[in-house]
This record gives structure tokens, C-alpha cells and sequence, in this order.
């Protein structure tokens, strides 16, 4: 026997208290339960009557990928029903509401907008990670932990690589949020990590401008103008954005995704090394194009039926674009072990030619002593170690875009070391081991640590012993 | 309970003891075989006693139509097959032939139906090749999860709450979860003889506790497989197909 869900409903152990939302295709309850103790909500599908594919569809999308989830950026699944009383997915209950609010605030201080960037990156990189490309990015789908961790919520478009796309089995049309639906998402490609890249892209525009880069469409031609049409550029609409910003937002808005930036990792990257983040045209961009640019650009587009296709599996598609985390130790009698470093990540390039590279140098500080940042003396060690880390990262031969460097400090060089590859999200950390001593066998290494404790691949690089 | 369900295993001894270390490696609680234990591979009275230990055992077993071609010389199969069926009719012994004649077409575990071919009318041996020829199964029964065999290649349909069937790829090794609001209708890859390119054994596992389904492949010695079919004078095409897996 069917139930309909109210206040006070009793459903598998589970008690509805008060309506939280009531959105186009479900409503979300508070609930309890005497075993699962902490705030819950349920989200219960709004099935009409009779022929409501769309509904029931996304909903068992929802219920096949999120229970395979887990992180602290997607809610954790409490329990699931089926339709034979009613449907519904128990979760646990997030804080406050979802980000729809701020956006509403914007245009946002430019700091802000970084660090909610980066969050919001951040997630996107923990989905992708995961087999999973959300394809549903927007203000409202985003919501925060107490720590400011955000958490992606709806999974009802999603798509995830090694389950079968019932979506793209039941539907012709294009699905998604029209102000932030991809491009190729238009063209009913749901393959693409990249569709989430854009997505973020114009959140970003939202929140530095308090504008939508395509504006409000309402109906599917008014979507389809972003194929020729390009946005305002960001800092036409507020002067305050710098350069940089600019660049990693329109690099994100791409038409086509092998323009755009390829990987959330990489955004997070460019969002953390602003300084670092290569200018092209789309920084110096200070108009829309013109009309005759336009207007060729439409004709082309128009007879686009899709974009390439990208790899097939979308944790691949993340690992084609990967942080290099190359960690070397300058003093001289590391020389020689810093040169072969510097080969094994040509050697990783030559793999992985989307890759970028950031250069890392530690300098130990003890407990009590200098303080690298206010000191003059650790200012000028500091100042000189980056010299000399950016004279050996030059011999890479990269673009700026593709290479960043940092001197790092600490105590625990292993420490500090394991702590950046998380923040940048290195995919695969290069560094060097000293020859066998005993004294190292006893104590421990810094690249022993490191391979023990950090959350990537580790390459040693190490000079073969002689004879 | 995690159950290991084999099909077709046709007288394959190598990729059937790969498949049943596979298992062993993985705490399977139950086995299910869709039959075809015998017909084009060189080692069918292995394969039977293997079987029937697996049934005294407790596990299901049903009968496909190479298993009944061996008391029923009228059933209509390929010449290869029938070849390599009357090579192997003489070879087993009366209690082997007694069992594969006494197998049941269908057979139910809680809300799961196996069954060789198609589940309509199974003693017609009809291949579940596609969403036509799936959405009949589901007609003539109200289980959650039909699983059948004969086809040699992995497949995956489900039927939503409105009756519309549709066919998914399958992924091997990934966890399927079968969705409540469906039924879902899985054709085991074959142990003895997959025709979908791999030359691998496939097998299904069926987890009742997670409600997931993974289709497996498990690599085994086919070059033995293979001399042993050519020293027995069977078809050459029988041991070109188990070293190509198609």
C-alpha cells in the first residue's frame, strides 16, 4: 500500500517531523529514528500520478550512486526505501541551508570568492575521484559543514562511470540547471567531468560579479546561445576582480572542454598559486566580441553535434591532467640527486604531458628559533632558496601556467611535505632519498615518511650505490 | 549471502576449477549452475562429478540444452555441437547421465528465478539476446532477479515499475546495485566457452545482503584447454574458440 509523506508518518522505523523544503520534485522531511541517533532528513519524491519518469528516474539515480559515496563532502546515507509504500532517501542533516543565499549576496570580496573557490573545487575533485560527475552544480545544490567543508547534495543527474546511465537510457533531452548547464551537456554528453569544471565557472562569475554568465534562460534555445555567445568578461562588470581571477574563470566557461581548464584539481591548483597563474587573452579580455565574431561563431556552431568524446572512465580523465609535487633539496651536496629528480619528472612529463608541476623546497626550522616570516635573517634564507628552487624548476622548460614553486618550513620536513601534497592535491610526489647510512636506518628518513603517510604515489629517485 | 552463479560451463575443466578457486577466495556461501555442464569441452565427466559435489553440497542446479541433448539425441543443435555431443554421450557413465537427465528447467532461491535460456517457456532454449527477448522473462514471473545463461556473454536488463525493459552494459568486476524499484533479469557470462572476445571464464556473484550483482572474469590455462580438444579430435573451431573467447 502506497503512503504519502506527512508530519508524524511512521515509515520503517522512521518518524517525519516538519517539511523542511518543498522543491519541483521532491520535499525533504526532518526524521527521526530510535536507532540512529544525530539530525536527519529525509527527501521524499514528489510521484505524481501516472507517468513520472523524470522523478522516479532521478531518484533511483540518487539512490544507486550516493550510498557509494563517502568524504565529507557528500551527505552521509542513513537508509533507503523503496516504492512499494513510498520512496525515500535517509541522510544525515547538514547545518544551515544550502549556499543559494550567499550567491544572492554577491558580488562577494574577491578573498571570499577565492576561498569559496577553492571549497567548492575542492568538493568537485573529491566527486570526480569517486567514478562520479555531478552534472547538477549550482548555488542550491551546495551546502556546508561546520568545519567549511562543502558538501554536494541532488545527485539525481548525476552520472557514474561503472553503473549504467539510466538517464541517458530514458530521456532525449538535455538535462541540467539552464544558467549553469555545460555546453556539451546541451548536446546531451554526460561523459564529461569537465560539464562539472563548468559548472564551477560560472559559479565563480556569479560570485565575483553578482551576475550569471548566460543570465536566466527559460527555455532550451536561450541555453544553446553559449555555444557562440560569450560572457560579459568579469572584470568589465567589477573592476576589483584581478587578472588572474578573470583568467581561471573564462578558462573554466570554455565552449569547447578541451579548452577549459581540465581537472578541479587544477583550478584548486591555479586558486592557490594566483601569482603563479598564467595570463593569456582571457585575462586582458575587457569587452564581449564583436558582432562578426560572433556571428561566424554561430554558424559554425550550429552544425556541432558534440564535442570529442573524453576517455570513457572518469577517473582516467582526472589523472590525464595530474599534479606533480617534485620535492628536491638544493644543498650542494645533493647536486647530483637533484639532477636526476629533475630527469624523472621530465620522464613523467613525457607520459603525462597535461601535467603540471609544482616545485617544493623545505627548510628545516627547529622548535624554538627563527620565525621565517618576520626574521631577516629567515627572510633572506627563505628569498634565496626560491631563487634557486625557481633556477632548477627553469631547466623543466614549462610554461608559467604549468609550473609553480614554493619554499616551505617546518620542523618535520616529512610533515610539511605530506601536508602541501594534500592542499594542492598532488596526484604523485617526486623526491630524492640520500644513500644508505645508519644512521638513517635507525632514525627514519624524511622520504620514508612520506611514502608511509602521504594520500598519492611516491617516487623515490635514488643515485645507485657504486661497485 | 554471497552466491556464485556458473553457467555453460561446457566441459571446460581448467576454466571451471579457475572459476571454483575464485570462489573459494571470496567466502561464497552458495552456488547456482544454469546448466550446460557438458557438450564441446574435453573434460565432461570432470565437470559433472564437480557439479554434483557442488549440489550434494546444496547448491541449485538446472539443466541446459546440451545436458538434455544427452538422453534426448532429437535436440536440435549446430553441427559442431552435435559433434561434439555425440563424443561425449558414450563417455559418460549411466549415474552422470541419470543426473544431468533428472536437472530441473527452473529453480527459485528467495525471490531470484534461475533458469538456462529464457524464463518463457525454458524448454525451448530461447537466447535472451535482447531487450525483445528479455522482456518476455519478465512476463511469466513476479521475481525480483531472473538470472539465465546460454547466450556466452554477459548482459543486464531491467524492467521499471511501468514494464518498459531496458539493457545496460554490464562492467566487469564493478558492483551492480539492483535497484528496489526494479526487476532485473542477468545473463551470466559463460565458464567454459565466453564469446564476448575475452578467452577468460565468467561467472556471476550475486550478494543477497548488499543486493548487488558483479559479473567476474577469471583468467585460466587456455592453451591446455585447447591440446586437450585437438588431441581428442573435436572440431578445430572449438579450440580456435576457446583460445580467442569468441
Amino acid at each position: 500500500m502506497r503512503v504519502r509523506p506527512q508530519t508524524g508518518l511512521e515509515i520503517d522505523g522512521f518518524t517525519l517531523g516538519e517539511m523542511l523544503h518543498k522543491g519541483g520534485f521532491a520535499t525533504i522531511w526532518e526524521v527521526t529514528h530510535p536507532d540512529h541517533p544525530g539530525p536527519m532528513v529525509m527527501k521524499v519524491p514528489t510521484i505524481l500520478d501516472g507517468d513520472d519518469g523524470p522523478t522516479i528516474v532521478g531518484f533511483e539515480v540518487e539512490q544507486m550512486i550516493l550510498p557509494r559515496l563517502t568524504g565529507p563532502h557528500v551527505p552521509r546515507v542513513v537508509a533507503s526505501g523503496d516504492f512499494a509504500r513510498m520512496p525515500y532517501l535517509v541522510t544525515e542533516r547538514l547545518p544551515g541551508a544550502s549556499l543559494h543565499g550567499l550567491f544572492d549576496t554577491a558580488p562577494l570580496p574577491v578573498a571570499d570568492v577565492v576561498v569559496l573557490g577553492r571549497r567548492m573545487a575542492a568538493m568537485v575533485h573529491a566527486l570526480h575521484g569517486q567514478h562520479v560527475i555531478h552534472l547538477d552544480l549550482k548555488p542550491a545544490n551546495l551546502m556546508a559543514r561546520a568545519g567549511g567543508e562543502l558538501v554536494a547534495i541532488d545527485f539525481g543527474l548525476a552520472r557514474h562511470d561503472q553503473l549504467p546511465d539510466l538517464l541517458a537510457e530514458e530521456f532525449a533531452i538535455p538535462m541540467g540547471t539552464y544558467p549553469y548547464i555545460a555546453p556539451e551537456q546541451f548536446l546531451r554528453q554526460r561523459d564529461d567531468l569537465r560539464s562539472d569544471i563548468f559548472a564551477l565557472g560560472a559559479m565563480l562569475y556569479q560570485l565575483a560579479t553578482g551576475r550569471l554568465p548566460f543570465g536566466q534562460p527559460e527555455r532550451l534555445r536561450g541555453v544553446r546561445r553559449r555555444l557562440w555567445r560569450d560572457p560579459e568578461p568579469p572584470r568589465a562588470l567589477n573592476p576589483e576582480i584581478p587578472a588572474w581571477l578573470q583568467e581561471i574563470i573564462l578558462r573554466a566557461l570554455e565552449v569547447d572542454p578541451a579548452d577549459r581548464t581540465q581537472t578541479a584539481a587544477q583550478m584548486l591548483f591555479d586558486l592557490e598559486h594566483p601569482d603563479q597563474v598564467e595570463l593569456t587573452h582571457r585575462a586582458r579580455k575587457e569587452r564581449r566580441d564583436g558582432l562578426w565574431t560572433v556571428a561566424r561563431r554561430r554558424w559554425r556552431m550550429s552544425r556541432l553535434r558534440g564535442f570529442a568524446p573524453p576517455p570513457p572512465l572518469i577517473a582516467a580523465q582526472a589523472s590525464r591532467a595530474p599534479v606533480l609535487m617534485a620535492a628536491v633539496d638544493l644543498s650542494p651536496d645533493m647536486e647530483s640527486l637533484s639532477e636526476r629528480i629533475l630527469q624523472a619528472v621530465r620522464d613523467q612529463l613525457a607520459v603525462r604531458p597535461g601535467a603540471r608541476v609544482a616545485c617544493v623546497n623545505v627548510i628545516r626550522t627547529h622548535r624554538i628559533g627563527i620565525d621565517m616570516a618576520t626574521d631577516e635573517a629567515g627572510n633572506h634564507i627563505h628569498i634565496a632558496r626560491l631563487v634557486a628552487l625557481k633556477a632548477w624548476g627553469a631547466q623543466l622548460g614549462l610554461p608559467e601556467g604549468r609550473v609553480t614553486f614554493t619554499v616551505l618550513d617546518g620542523p618535520d620536513p616529512a610533515a610539511v611535505l605530506i601536508e602541501h601534497a594534500g592542499r594542492i592535491r598532488a596526484d604523485h610526489v617526486l623526491m630524492g632519498a640520500r644513500a644508505h647510512s645508519a644512521t638513517r636506518r635507525y632514525l627514519g628518513s624524511v622520504s620514508s615518511q612520506v611514502v608511509a603517510e602521504a594520500h598519492c604515489s611516491v617516487t623515490i629517485v635514488r643515485i645507485p650505490a657504486a661497485g | 549471502m554471497l552466491i556464485a552463479v556458473l553457467t555453460d560451463i561446457h566441459g571446460n575443466r581448467e576454466a571451471l576449477s579457475a572459476v571454483l578457486d575464485d570462489c573459494a577466495a571470496r567466502s561464497v556461501g552458495r552456488f547456482v549452475c544454469l546448466g550446460d555442464i557438458v557438450g564441446y569441452g574435453p573434460d565432461p565427466e570432470w565437470c559433472v562429478d564437480r557439479v554434483r559435489d557442488l549440489v550434494a553440497a546444496g547448491a541449485v542446479c538446472v539443466q541446459g540444452n546440451h545436458d538434455s541433448a544427452i538422453a534426448n539425441p532429437g535436440e536440435n543443435l549446430n553441427p559442431v555441437a552435435r559433434a561434439a555431443i555425440d563424443w561425449t554421450r558414450p563417455r559418460l557413465p549411466p549415474g552422470q547421465r541419470d543426473f544431468l537427465a533428472g536437472l530441473p528447467l527452473v529453480a527459485e532461491l528467495g525471490d531470484a528465478l534461475f533458469v538456462h535460456a529464457s524464463a518463457h517457456n525454458p524448454g525451448d532454449w530461447i537466447y535472451v539476446t535482447g531487450e525483445m527477448r528479455a522482456r518476455p522473462s519478465f512476463n511469466v514471473t513476479a521475481a525480483r532477479l531472473i538470472v539465465c545463461g546460454h547466450v556466452h556473454q554477459p548482459a543486464l536488463y531491467s524492467c521499471d515499475l511501468r514494464g518498459r525493459v531496458y539493457g545496460h552494459a554490464p562492467r566487469i568486476g564493478a558492483a551492480m546495485p539492483l535497484l528496489p524499484s526494479r526487476r532485473w533479469l542477468a545473463v551470466a557470462g559463460a565458464v567454459g566457452q565466453p564469446r564476448d572476445g575475452v578467452p577468460q571464464a565468467g561467472y556471476l556473484l550475486y550478494d543477497t545482503a548488499a543486493n548487488e550483482l558483479v559479473f567476474r572474469r577469471v583468467a585460466y590455462d587456455t592453451a591446455e584447454t585447447a591440446r586437450k580438444l585437438r588431441a581428442a579430435g573435436l572440431p578445430e573451431a572449438l579450440a580456435l574458440r576457446v583460445l580467442a573467447g569468441r
